[in-house]
């Protein structure tokens, strides 16, 4: 462009000149010289790339670091190698008796069931006529605005262990139950309380994602496919709306993942304790926060975050398999 | 679409009929929790603790929000204090992040440079990204750069926003190349275009992300228990969440029962104001 008259300023790096052969130097100054007509790109993405650098991927590499170490916040972190990921698989009982079941217990109903009904969710509203799609989208949409604070006064409300409790009193008046049961407390009911409110809060960003998705899908292949054969809706949603919006779906899972993965704040939000009674709604965000702020172990925790990190990265590439546009056609 | 939904309304009606009952019934199961909430809110104290438990209201008053308006932590810092703090934080952080992520979106749709594909792979993996697993390095880069109790550390943190930038990119993506290409050629600065052509166009991503980003900064708890040791810089929502979580007792349930609403008010206002424009943007925001 307009920076032809400013090349010359460019001088390749003084790194011995002699000792590099001329294609080299000549290829580091084109590159020189391409990186600055380029400068106004890099200007622009330079407030974004030096913030995600300082809270993203600096904080990702020292978590790595920190995990071969005994950190624990005071003292000069010492190398221990894999022991800590060693002690993890070998002796943290809690980790393998109560935080892995229970995270994948909730991940994989939260995770997929959430998905699956913010598709099933989206796609019946999208069979309704334009101008009422939005109410129901909202009221869909409303409790995943609700935060953490205004989650708790509602749900701690609703499953209280008292007769006040509303979910108590229901199943009271109706003779479901005899006494009113600890819904929060009981490390029988917890799981599946966190379950239940975590699904009501999953129509998130994801969920708003598919609408879109549903609305970009060619409504002539749905003509055609009928030409074709296709008998009722649900071959239609598999054949037809399914393959035409696989990239929303593939954003849509993205986020469901994510925001399972980092769930664990609800068991808190619900019972108000850090680590809940028997362990009952450990998660592993949970048995990251109980080693990093309350035993500030934090070469463990370090181990832990990083375990959390491949995993939701394997679990990434295994959805750009399922709906990555590359695979097929 | 329309023709298609026309001729659906005449196939089958009955159906229809079923399914918006169905979705009604769910709708409604989804919101009375938030009509609990808006009504809990406005619930005298005999009612907030009445039995058998009600859902409405009966006499509505203000005194909940009158005693959250004059409480304070031990006397020290007013519940006013936090409020400004979440007031100032979340209106700068959105503005600042709408910027940067349209300034960075604009860049990698429509510039060609080195490490662009790079960088927008790492943008991709990091959707996945929770920060919450990270809170220590976190803590050890915000200390390390001095910015413990400063509104830095409330604001920068947020503009590392992976999601606001993918969904500015595939939304500014679909904006024709050719034209910017025609201003470049009229001798039109990547200023000017990013100012006069990228900028308007791009409104309804810029409500989405300011929507997705609002609440992320209104709701964030983390920030304020980890990066703030001064009391007179921590923000609304840990406030809510300690008056929740640490202090049981009947004040603390009048005090919970308002705030909780205005930890949700302004969200809902938000997205009321852009919903259309949100599944707009949405259009756009598959990975390819």
């Amino acid at each position: 462009m307009e920076s032809a008259q400013h090349t010359e300023l460019v001088k390749p790096p003084a790194a011995g000149p002699k000792k590099t052969s001329p294609l080299y130097t000549r290829r580091v100054k084109t590159f020189m010289r391409e990186v600055w007509r380029d400068r106004m790109s890099y200007l622009f993405l330079a407030p974004f790339m030096l913030c995600f650098a300082c809270f993203i991927i600096i904080p990702v590499f020292i978590a790595a670091l920190l995990s071969v170490t005994n950190f624990n916040g005071i003292e000069f972190p010492r190398f221990v190698g894999f022991s800590q990921f060693i002690y993890m698989l070998t002796q943290d009982v809690v980790f393998m008796k109560y935080t892995l079941p229970n995270t994948l217990k909730f991940a994989i109903i939260v995770g997929p069931g959430g998905y699956l009904l913010a598709f099933v969710f989206a796609w019946l509203i999208h069979q309704l006529p334009k101008s009422i799609r939005d109410y129901f989208t909202l009221a869909l949409y409303a409790p995943a605005m609700v935060g953490g604070v205004a989650l708790s006064v509602v749900w701690a409300a609703t499953f209280s262990g008292d007769q006040v409790g509303y979910l108590n009193n229901l199943l009271l008046r109706f003779g479901m139950i005899e006494s009113p049961q600890l819904w929060l407390q009981d490390p029988k009911y917890l799981m599946i309380v966190m379950i239940i409110v975590t699904l009501w809060t999953s129509m998130g960003v994801g969920f708003l994602a598919m609408l879109g998705g549903l609305q970009t899908v060619n409504t002539e292949l749905y003509e055609a496919g009928r030409i074709d054969g296709i008998k009722n809706s649900l071959q239609e949603v598999y054949y037809i709306t399914i393959p035409s919006m696989k990239p929303q779906m593939l954003f849509s899972a993205v986020m469901a993942i994510v925001g399972t993965l980092k769930a664990g704040a609800i068991s808190t939000q619900l019972t108000g304790v850090t680590i809940t009674p028997n362990y009952a709604g450990h998660l592993i965000t949970n048995h990251i926060d109980d080693y990093a702020f309350i035993r500030y172990e934090w070469g463990y925790a370090s181990a832990l975050s990083v375990v959390l990190l491949l995993l939701s990265y394997v679990l990434w590439r295994f959805c750009f398999v399922l709906f990555g546009s590359k695979g097929e056609q | 679409m329309l023709n298609a939904v026309r001729k659906l309304r005449k196939q089958i009606s009955f159906p229809r009929i079923v399914l918006i009952v169905f979705l009604t019934a769910v709708g409604v199961f989804m919101l009375i929790p938030i009509i609990f909430l808006f009504n809990h809110a406005f619930k005298p104290l005999n009612e907030l603790f009445a039995y058998p438990p009600t859902i409405l209201v009966k006499q509505p008053t203000w005194r909940n929000f009158e005693q959250l308006l004059l409480s304070s932590t031990a006397g020290l810092v007013p519940f006013t204090r936090y409020l400004f703090n979440s007031a100032v934080i979340s209106a700068i952080a959105t503005g600042a992040v709408i910027l940067v992520s349209t300034m960075a979106g604009y860049v990698l749709s429509k510039h060609r440079f080195h490490f662009k594909t790079m960088i927008m792979g790492l943008i991709l993996i990091s959707l996945m990204f929770a920060p919450e697993t990270v809170a220590i390095p976190r803590y050890l880069v915000i200390s390390g750069l001095g910015l413990k109790d400063t509104y830095f550390a409330h604001i920068l943190p947020f503009l590392a926003s992976p999601l606001a930038v993918f969904l500015m990119r595939q939304f500014i993506d679909q904006i024709p190349a050719s034209l910017t290409e025609a201003a470049k050629l009229d001798g039109a600065s990547d200023m000017y275009i990013f100012t006069k052509i990228i900028i308007p166009l791009t409104a309804p991503a810029v409500a989405t992300v300011s929507i997705i980003t609002f609440q992320a900064v209104y709701l964030d708890v983390e920030t304020s228990t980890f990066f703030m040791t001064k009391e007179t810089m921590k923000t609304l929502a840990y406030y809510a969440t300690a008056l929740v979580v640490n202090v049981p007792g009947v004040a603390a349930t009048s005090l919970a029962a308002a705030i909780g609403l205005i930890m949700f008010l302004p969200n809902l206002i938000m997205f009321l104001l852009f919903q259309r424009k949100m599944i707009q943007t949405m259009l756009h925001s598959g990975v390819k």
